[in-house]
C-alpha cells in the first residue's frame, strides 16, 4: 500500500504520460518514486518534503540527462547537481523531471527545442512562452506543483504570463548559478514558477542565498525569509507605472487588464503615478548584443570532444568540431553565435559590445532614479497573450520584440514577479511588479495582496 | 649585437600553490595518470563556474611588488576565445585590460653594467590541458588530451622591448626565477614550470614572435638562432616579415607558425563569472609580508659578514645558496665561508650542472672548513673532499681518512725537501742561474713526494730556506 506522496506522484506521472503538452524532455520516475517513498516513511523531511518539482533542462542534475533542449548535448548525463537542485533535494523535494525549453534558453516560445515544441495548456495550438515553456506548462497543467526556470531576458516571466501562473526573476546574485548551463551569464538567474505566490515565495526561500561556488552570488549578512512577506497589505505602497512599457504593439486587452490591476491595488490602499524610464527604447538592442556576445563564448565548449553529440567519422580537429556543431545546434542558436562572434570581433567590439554596456548602465540609472520616487513598478509582463505555434518562427525579429518589457529588468539586475491579472478570451494575461535590488519582499507582498483580493488564479479548462 | 631588440613574455606556473587557479584540484601532478586531477570546473563541464584562488592573487601581487610594479586599483579577468582541444571551455580565462600589476622594472647585470629592464605588466591566467601525440606531431594519427594541467595557475610577466642580447635575456630570466623563488611562489626546477615567448627584431626590421620556448637554456639558443636568421636575411637583402614562429627545441630552429595575415582573433571580453577584484586594498598588507629580496640581502651580507660585493652578489642570487651560506657562516669565519661557498662549491656545482639542492648539507661544509682552519687539511685537500662529497657522497671525516688527506707533519715535508734537492741538482743549478720555473718545478716534486698532503706555503718556505743554504 503506497503512502500518500507516492500515490499522488504516480498520479502525476500518469497525467504526464497522457499529456499532449510535451512539457518534459526527461522524466525522473525511479528516483522520484524513491524519494516520495522515503518521505512517506519519514526518512526524508524538509520544507519541500514530497513536493513534486520540475527542473528546467538547462539546470544540471547529477545522473539525469541534461540537454538544454539541444541535440548537441545528446546523451549528456552530468556528474554533479546544480546548487539549486542540491538545495531542492536538501529540503526533500521530489524531482519529477527535466522540462522542455527553447534550445539553450534562446527564445520566447519553446518552439526551438530539438525535442519539439511545448503546448500551452490554455490552448494547445498556442505556445506556452519561453524559454522556460516546459516549466510553465508543467505547472499550469498540473504536471508538478512548482518548477524552476531560468530568466535571461524574461524566460521565467514570459511563460508565467502566457500560462497564467506566478514567476519570479530574482535579483542578479541572489540565487546561485552554479550548475546552470550558461546562455548569457551576466543576465540570467534561476527563478521559481508556481500556481500561487505562496508556493513561489517558498521555492525562492529554498533556492536563494549565498553560494561560494558562484563568484557573482551575493553574500548578504542575514538571510531573508520570503514566506514572511506573504502579507495582505499594500497600504501606502507607491507604485510607478512606466509609460514606455505600454508601447506600440501592446494588445489593448493587456493594457486594460494591467490598468485594472493597478486600480485594484489603488483601492486596496496603494498609490500610483506614471513614471518614465527614458532609455527603455534601447534595451532590446543592448540586451540582444550582450546576450549574443556572451552566448558565442559560453557555447564554445560544445565541440563533441568530451561529452554530447559525436557523430560521423573523426577527421582533423577543425573539420570534426565544426561538423559536430553544424549538426548539433539549431538555427536560432547558430544565428546568435554568429551574431555574437561578429559583435565581439576586432573593430566591432567598441561599436557594439561596449556601446551595449553603456546602454546597460543608462538603463540601471533609469531604475535607480525611478525607485527614488516609487517603491515598485507595475507593467505588462508581455505586450500580448500567447501567440500561435509557428506564428513567429520565420521572423526572429518579431519574436525578439516580444521581450521588450522583460529585458530591461535583466540588464539592470533587478527583481521582478509576474502574476496573472486577467484574460484575453481564454488566454491569461500577466502583470509584472519590478523592484530595486533585493526588493523581493516588497514584490511578494504586493503580488500576494493582489492575488488574495482578485480571482485570476485559475486552472485551464479541462485541468 | 647592438641593433637587436628583444621583449619577453615569461609564463611561470605558480606551482607552490596547493590548488589550481579556479578550482580545488591539486597542483601536484608529477607522475599522475592522465585526467585524474580534474573536476567539473577545470574540465569546463556545462554549468560549472570558476572561483578565483585568493592565494594566487596574493602571490601575483607579491611578484608585482618585487618587480617594482604599480598594483592595479581593480583587476579583471577576460576571456580569450579560441577553439583548441586542450581548452575545455573554448576560451582561456586570462587578463587583458586591467592586469594585476604594471609599470615595473628589474635591473639585469650585463657584463658589469646594471641595466634596467622595464616590466610592462604582470598578469594571471590559467594553463590549458596538455596534448599528447603518439610518436611525433607529423606521424601521429590522433592526439590524446590530458586535462590534469588544465587550470594550473600561471603568472605572465611581460617586459618592454628593452633587452639587447640573448645573453641578457637569459640573465633576465634567471633573475626573475630567483626572485620568484625568493618569494616562495615558484619552483623553477619542476618540468614545465617556465615557458617563454619572445619578440625579436633587428633595428628597423619587422618583429617576429617566437613561441614555445620551454627551457632556461632554450631561451638563449632560440634567440641566437632567430637573430642570425634575421641577420642572414638582411645581408641577402630579403625582408623579414612580421610573423609568429615556433621554436623546435630538439632541432634548435624556429619554424613559421602563422603570418600577420593569419593573425588569430581572440575576441577578448570581460569574464562575467568573475567579479573585478579591488586588489589595491590588499597591497599594504602584502608589502609587509614580502621577504628580504636579493638586492637587500646582498647589502646585508656585505654589512653583516664583511664580505666583498662580488661574493655577496653570487651568494644572494639564489635564495637556496644564500640560506646555505648563512648556515655555514654562522659557525665559521664568514669571509672564509664566502670564498668556499661562492667560489669553490658553486664552481664545482656549475661544472656539474647541478643545483645547490643536490649538494651536501651545510653541516658538512662547516666540518671541512674547521679542518681547514685548524690545519688538518690543505686547501687542495678541502677541494678534494668537496668533489668527493658531490660525486660519491659520504662523510667528510671518512673521506679525509680514506684518501689520506690529513696534512703531513713539518718534518716529513722537510725530509721530502731534502730528498728532492738531492735528486735534482740540475734544477738547483737552473734556479741559481735565475730561472724561476726551476723553483716551481721543485715545489711540484715535493708535493708529489708527499702525495699532495704538504702545505704548499710550507713547502715554499722550506725550499727557499734550503736553497739559500746550499
Ligand atoms: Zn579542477
Amino acid at each position: 500500500m503506497p503512502g500518500q506522496y507516492e500515490e499522488s506522484l504516480h498520479k502525476t506521472f500518469d497525467r504526464i504520460k497522457r499529456s499532449r503538452l510535451n512539457a518534459y524532455i526527461t522524466l525522473n520516475v525511479e528516483d522520484a518514486i524513491k524519494t516520495a517513498k522515503a518521505v512517506d516513511e519519514g526518512r526524508v523531511t524538509g520544507r519541500l518534503a514530497g513536493v513534486p518539482v520540475a527542473v528546467k533542462d538547462c539546470i544540471t542534475t547529477k545522473g539525469l540527462l541534461t540537454t538544454c533542449g539541444s541535440k548537441i548535448l545528446s546523451g549528456y548525463v552530468p556528474p554533479f547537481d546544480a546548487e539549486v537542485v542540491a538545495r531542492l533535494k536538501r529540503e526533500g523535494a521530489v524531482i519529477v523531471g527535466k522540462t522542455n525549453m527553447d534550445e539553450f534558453a534562446m527564445g520566447t516560445s519553446t518552439e526551438s527545442s530539438y525535442y519539439g515544441p511545448t503546448r500551452n495548456p490554455w490552448d494547445l495550438s498556442r505556445v506556452p512562452g519561453g524559454s522556460s515553456g516546459g516549466s510553465g506548462a508543467a505547472v499550469a497543467g498540473l504536471e508538478c506543483r512548482m518548477a524552476l526556470g531560468t530568466d535571461t531576458g524574461g524566460s521565467v516571466r514570459c511563460p508565467a504570463s502566457f500560462c497564467g501562473i506566478v514567476g519570479i526573476k530574482p535579483t542578479y546574485g541572489l540565487v546561485s548559478r552554479y550548475g546552470v548551463v550558461a546562455y548569457a551569464n551576466s543576465l540570467e538567474q534561476v527563478g521559481p514558477m508556481a500556481r500561487n505566490v505562496s508556493d513561489a515565495a517558498l521555492l525562492l526561500d529554498v533556492i536563494a542565498g549565498h553560494d561560494p561556488k558562484d563568484s557573482t552570488s551575493v553574500d548578504t549578512a542575514d538571510k531573508v525569509s520570503y514566506v514572511n512577506y506573504l502579507i495582505d497589505d499594500v497600504k501606502g505602497l507607491k507604485i510607478g507605472v512606466p509609460k514606455e512599457y505600454f508601447g506600440e504593439g501592446t494588445d489593448k486587452r493587456v493594457e486594460n487588464a494591467v490598468w485594472s490591476a493597478i486600480m485594484r491595488l489603488n483601492k486596496l490602499g496603494a498609490d500610483y503615478r506614471e513614471v518614465s524610464l527614458p532609455h527603455t527604447k534601447y534595451a532590446l538592442a543592448a540586451y540582444y548584443i550582450i546576450a549574443m556576445c556572451e552566448a558565442s563564448s559560453n557555447l564554445a565548449r560544445f565541440d563533441g570532444l568530451r561529452y554530447g553529440l559525436r557523430t560521423g567519422k573523426d577527421e582533423n580537429w577543425h573539420t570534426t568540431f565544426s561538423r559536430i556543431r553544424a549538426e548539433g545546434f539549431g538555427e536560432e542558436v547558430k544565428r546568435r553565435i554568429m551574431l555574437g562572434t561578429y559583435a565581439l570581433s576586432e573593430g566591432y567590439y567598441g561599436k557594439y559590445y561596449l556601446k551595449a554596456l553603456k546602454v546597460r548602465t543608462l538603463i540601471k540609472q533609469d531604475f535607480d532614479k525611478a525607485f527614488k520616487d516609487v517603491d515598485i513598478l507595475a507593467a505588462p509582463t508581455m505586450p500580448f497573450p500567447a501567440f500561435r505555434i509557428g506564428e513567429h518562427v520565420d521572423d526572429p525579429l518579431s519574436m525578439y520584440m516580444a521581450d521588450v518589457n522583460t529585458v530591461p529588468v535583466n540588464l539592470a539586475g533587478v527583481p521582478s514577479i509576474s502574476v496573472p491579472c486577467g484574460f484575453a478570451g481564454n488566454l491569461p494575461i500577466g502583470i509584472q511588479f519590478i523592484g530595486g535590488l533585493f526588493d523581493e519582499p516588497k514584490l511578494i507582498r504586493t503580488a500576494y495582496t493582489f492575488e488574495l483580493n482578485t480571482d485570476f488564479q485559475k486552472l485551464p479548462e479541462g485541468f | 649585437m647592438s641593433d637587436v631588440i628583444i621583449g619577453l613574455e615569461v609564463h611561470c606556473q605558480l606551482n607552490k600553490l596547493n590548488s589550481k587557479l579556479f578550482c580545488g584540484c591539486s597542483t601536484r601532478q608529477q607522475g599522475l595518470e592522465p585526467n585524474v586531477m580534474t573536476c567539473p570546473v577545470c574540465l569546463g563541464l556545462p554549468g560549472a563556474l570558476p572561483v578565483i584562488n585568493k592565494k594566487a592573487v596574493e602571490y601575483a601581487i607579491m611578484v608585482g611588488l618585487a618587480l617594482n610594479c604599480k598594483i592595479a586599483e581593480h583587476t579583471q579577468f577576460y576571456r580569450k576565445n579560441y577553439y583548441y582541444p586542450d581548452l575545455p571551455r573554448g576560451f582561456q580565462i586570462t587578463q587583458y585590460d586591467y592586469p594585476i600589476a604594471f609599470d615595473g622594472v628589474l635591473t639585469v647585470d650585463t657584463d658589469g653594467e646594471e641595466r634596467p629592464i622595464r616590466i610592462r605588466r604582470v598578469h594571471m591566467e590559467e594553463d590549458p590541458g596538455r596534448l599528447v601525440h603518439q610518436g611525433s606531431i607529423e606521424t601521429s594519427k590522433f592526439v590524446l588530451v590530458d586535462y590534469n594541467r588544465s587550470g594550473m595557475p600561471l603568472l605572465e610577466v611581460v617586459t618592454e622591448p628593452d633587452l639587447r642580447s640573448p645573453k641578457e635575456a637569459r640573465r633576465f630570466i634567471n633573475k626573475l626565477r630567483n626572485i620568484l623563488e625568493y618569494l616562495d611562489v615558484f619552483d623553477g626546477s619542476l618540468e614545465g614550470a617556465l615557458r617563454v615567448d619572445a619578440n625579436v627584431s633587428l633595428k628597423g626590421g619587422a618583429r617576429v614572435e617566437i613561441k614555445n620556448i620551454s627551457s632556461y637554456k632554450g631561451v638563449e639558443r632560440a634567440l641566437l638562432f632567430e637573430i642570425s636568421r634575421q641577420q642572414n636575411m638582411r645581408r641577402r637583402g630579403i625582408r623579414v616579415v612580421q610573423e609568429t614562429r615556433h621554436y623546435d627545441d630538439e632541432r634548435n630552429c624556429t619554424i613559421t607558425l602563422r603570418t600577420k595575415e593569419q593573425a588569430e582573433e581572440y575576441r577578448y571580453y570581460p569574464e562575467p563569472d568573475l567579479v573585478p577584484l579591488a586588489v589595491k586594498s590588499w597591497e599594504s598588507e602584502l608589502k609587509g609580508r614580502l621577504p628580504e629580496l636579493p638586492d637587500a640581502k646582498r647589502e646585508r651580507f656585505k654589512r653583516q659578514y664583511g664580505i666583498s660585493d662580488s661574493h655577496a652578489k653570487v651568494l644572494t642570487a639564489e635564495i637556496r645558496v644564500a640560506n646555505y651560506y648563512e648556515r655555514v657562516a654562522e659557525r665559521c669565519d664568514p669571509r672564509m665561508a664566502a670564498t668556499w661557498v661562492a667560489d669553490y662549491l658553486k664552481g664545482e656545482l656549475n661544472y656539474r650542472d647541478r643545483d645547490i639542492r643536490d649538494a651536501f648539507p651545510p653541516e658538512k661544509m662547516v666540518y671541512i672548513l674547521e679542518q681547514l682552519s685548524n690545519g688538518t687539511i690543505t686547501d687542495k685537500g678541502a677541494v678534494e673532499v668537496i668533489r668527493a662529497l658531490l660525486d660519491e657522497g659520504g662523510d667528510p671525516k671518512d673521506i679525509i681518512l680514506a684518501r689520506n688527506l690529513a696534512k703531513v707533519e713539518t718534518d716529513i715535508t722537510r725530509a721530502a725537501v731534502a730528498e728532492v734537492l738531492k735528486e735534482n741538482q740540475a734544477a738547483i743549478m737552473d734556479y741559481k742561474a735565475g730561472k724561476a720555473q726551476a723553483f716551481n718545478y721543485l715545489v711540484g716534486m715535493v708535493m708529489k713526494k708527499t702525495g699532495g698532503r704538504a702545505d704548499p706555503a710550507e713547502v715554499n718556505l722550506l725550499l727557499r730556506e734550503s736553497l739559500e743554504c746550499t
